[in-house]
């Protein structure tokens, strides 16, 4: 897919601890075609949130990147400190997991949202001032007005969260990232931010990445689905494609792990059992097969490769792949 | 808004009333009669005894502090029995003095400490942030009355720039006041940089390390916006406090440069009356030094809300 808006190549993330290199994420390639919808799933700590900060050339520090991050036709990862804020919040923005954190505290919802605008826009104060407004009522804000002059801690999570979203929409950007956007609200929120997400995505017809735990945030919403496991992309599909026939034992733990409507009340969740492996000591084999109920013979001696199956678009990391039309 | 002031002034009422008491009772327990100290050696019993009744020395210390409290309450707080002049008096006469010192040195801490401190964060563990914390902790062990010696040293008696001690009233000589006033001020100031610096530096590596400064980053703002705007703001607040705490302090005269540099503000006042047992004015001083303190705070309180939104709306 050589027309992609982003594509990330290669990409390997490390970073130094106490207890030597921790590998947070492990030769990564993933691409977004302008407008498509790119969902990478994966349980805390996969590496999905250091992802996400190496392409918007976040990472910390310490941190070291290598491979290659394309987008727009640039490598991200050799573009100057200027250049690359330049694109930053006008062509790439990105929307934080918790929104009590995520807005300056001291600063009101107003500046926040101006000083992006007038930073990229050539727009002048009462201009931008006035494309605040409409923004904030565009991601469904009563009274925008009033709302300028408030302070973040004036506003419950939901209408932050909303905040933050009026500032990722602010420059009409190509691709948003939003990091577990619904994570830190609750359940009844979630759904509506999720839902405003789609619909201002299809509206301007800018890319998007969701990065979530939850399968279930990404089934109806995206055009291709990532799922990642100790820092690999262990399974990578078109959307319905996945959900139809998913061929990596973890995928299908980690649905299996959703709660269900239709299972009768205080059946226990299939939890996966165990832990990740421990980062800073990688395993020689397969990174899931200590917990894979299917783990056996050169599953813990040898790892995996991604690649394609039956279908080009449809690839996995797996020896013992659930089959077609059942379990394993 | 103005509630919240209201409320806050009213806290001051039970702290201002526990200040004057702890004024009365350390002065009170100080040894030696007050009516031996005014009469001098050769008093007869019975003059001292006639005196202190006089005084009311020889009521209950609860009666004698009403009755002090109720003076004042009425802007009566009493006269030295040496000079004869009111602790009103004499403090408004210093009180210039002390300030104008105690701005001069606040302003210099400021001018060396926040732009150090913002230098470190920006650039933390930096050999440039690791020279100049190192800077400062050293600073920070040096005594003031070492450093006004080397600065006497060097700026009066070998560059000969400075006059080493002395005082000229603003209104007489600007010039020549804040001539003389350089070296004091320089001394304190010295003095008060490295815990502002150190303060504000400790505050904004922190800052720099939230998420909305991450935001402020994927948003595409200036490095400069992010410094001086999205991380300074939230971290002045410790500044404030440091600075208040500091003036605070400087109400009551820096003792040791105003005797050093003979500037007669409210430190030499106060160390003149305690060499004369003087103990109405030391009395007076020290409660009017001590609830200049309390309203230095209360100040520092309003500064907060000003700074902190979340505080105005009784949030934290």
């Amino acid at each position: 897919m050589s027309g992609a808006l982003l594509s990330v190549e290669n990409a390997v993330v490390d970073l130094p601890t106490p207890r030597g290199n921790l590998r947070a994420v492990d030769h990564v390639d993933l691409e977004v075609g302008a407008g498509k919808t790119l969902g990478i799933v994966g349980e805390s700590g996969c590496g999905k949130t250091m992802l996400s900060r190496a392409i918007l050339q976040l990472l910390p520090k310490k941190a070291k990147l290598s491979g290659r991050v394309m987008f727009d036709g640039q490598d991200l990862t050799r573009l100057s400190a200027e250049k690359l804020r330049k694109l930053r919040g006008r062509s790439l923005a990105v929307v934080f997991q918790d929104p009590m954190t995520s807005l300056n505290p001291v600063l009101t919802i107003g500046t926040q949202l101006i000083e992006t605008i007038v930073e990229h826009l050539e727009l002048d104060l009462a201009q931008a001032r006035q494309r605040s407004v409409e923004l904030l009522a565009a991601v469904g804000i009563p009274a925008p007005e009033q709302r300028l002059t408030q302070y973040p801690h004036q506003l419950s999570g939901g209408m932050r969260q909303r905040v933050a979203i009026a500032v990722a929409l602010s420059c009409e950007p190509q691709l948003l990232i939003a990091d577990e956007p619904t994570t830190a609200l609750d359940v009844t929120i979630q759904a509506q931010i999720l839902d405003l997400l789609a619909r201002e995505q299809q509206r301007r017809h800018m890319a998007m990445i969701i990065i979530t735990h939850d399968l279930g945030v990404v089934a109806g919403r995206t055009d291709e689905v990532a799922v990642m496991y100790a820092g690999r992309v262990v399974e990578r599909a078109p959307t319905p494609a996945l959900f139809k026939q998913m061929r990596m034992p973890y995928t299908e733990a980690l649905l299996a792990a959703l709660p269900k409507l239709d299972v009768p009340p205080h059946t226990p969740l299939p939890a996966i059992s165990g832990r990740p492996p421990d980062p800073t000591r990688p395993l020689k084999g397969c990174s899931f097969s200590p917990r894979c109920r299917y783990s056996a013979g050169r599953c813990s001696t040898e790892k995996p490769r991604l690649s394609p199956a039956e279908t080009l678009e449809h690839l996995y990391a797996c020896f013992h792949p659930i089959a077609a039309g059942g379990g394993a | 808004m103005l509630f919240f002031v209201a409320r806050r002034l009213l806290y001051l009422v039970p702290v201002l009333i526990a200040v004057s008491v702890l004024t009365f009772v350390i002065a009170s327990l100080l040894p030696g009669d007050l009516a031996y100290v005014i009469l001098g050696d050769q008093a007869t019993p019975e003059n001292v005894a006639a005196l202190r009744h006089d005084l009311g020395l020889d009521q209950p210390i609860w009666l004698r502090y009403l009755g002090w409290l109720w003076h004042i309450l009425q802007g009566d707080f009493g006269r030295s029995f040496r000079t004869g002049q009111t602790v009103l008096q004499a403090v408004s006469e210093r009180v210039p003095i002390s300030f104008e010192l105690m701005i001069l040195a606040e302003l210099i801490g400021l001018a060396i400490g926040v732009p150090l401190a913002i230098a470190c964060a920006a650039k933390a563990g930096s050999a440039f942030d690791r020279f100049m914390t190192g800077s400062a902790f050293a600073m920070l062990s040096v005594p003031t009355f070492l450093s006004a010696i080397l600065l006497i040293y060097l700026f009066a008696v070998e560059l000969r720039l400075l006059p080493a001690t002395g005082y000229v009233p603003f209104t007489e000589d600007p010039l020549a006041n804040l001539r003389f006033m350089v070296l004091p001020a320089l001394t304190l100031g010295l003095a008060e940089w490295p815990g502002i610096m150190r303060v504000l530096r400790s505050d904004m590596i922190a800052a720099l390390q939230e998420d909305y400064i991450a935001l402020a980053k994927a948003k595409g703002l200036k490095p400069s916006r992010i410094l001086f705007v999205h991380a300074l703001k939230p971290s002045s607040l410790t500044l404030v406090t440091i600075t208040g705490i500091n003036i605070g302090r400087l109400i009551g005269g820096a003792v040791i440069v105003e005797s050093i540099f003979a500037l007669p503000g409210i430190g030499r006042l106060l160390v003149g009356a305690i060499y004369t047992r003087d103990l109405i004015i030391l009395q007076g001083v020290v409660l009017l030094v001590a609830a200049g303190f309390v309203i230095m705070n209360f100040i520092v309180d309003m500064l907060y809300a000003l700074l902190d939104p979340r505080i105005r709306h009784g949030h934290a």
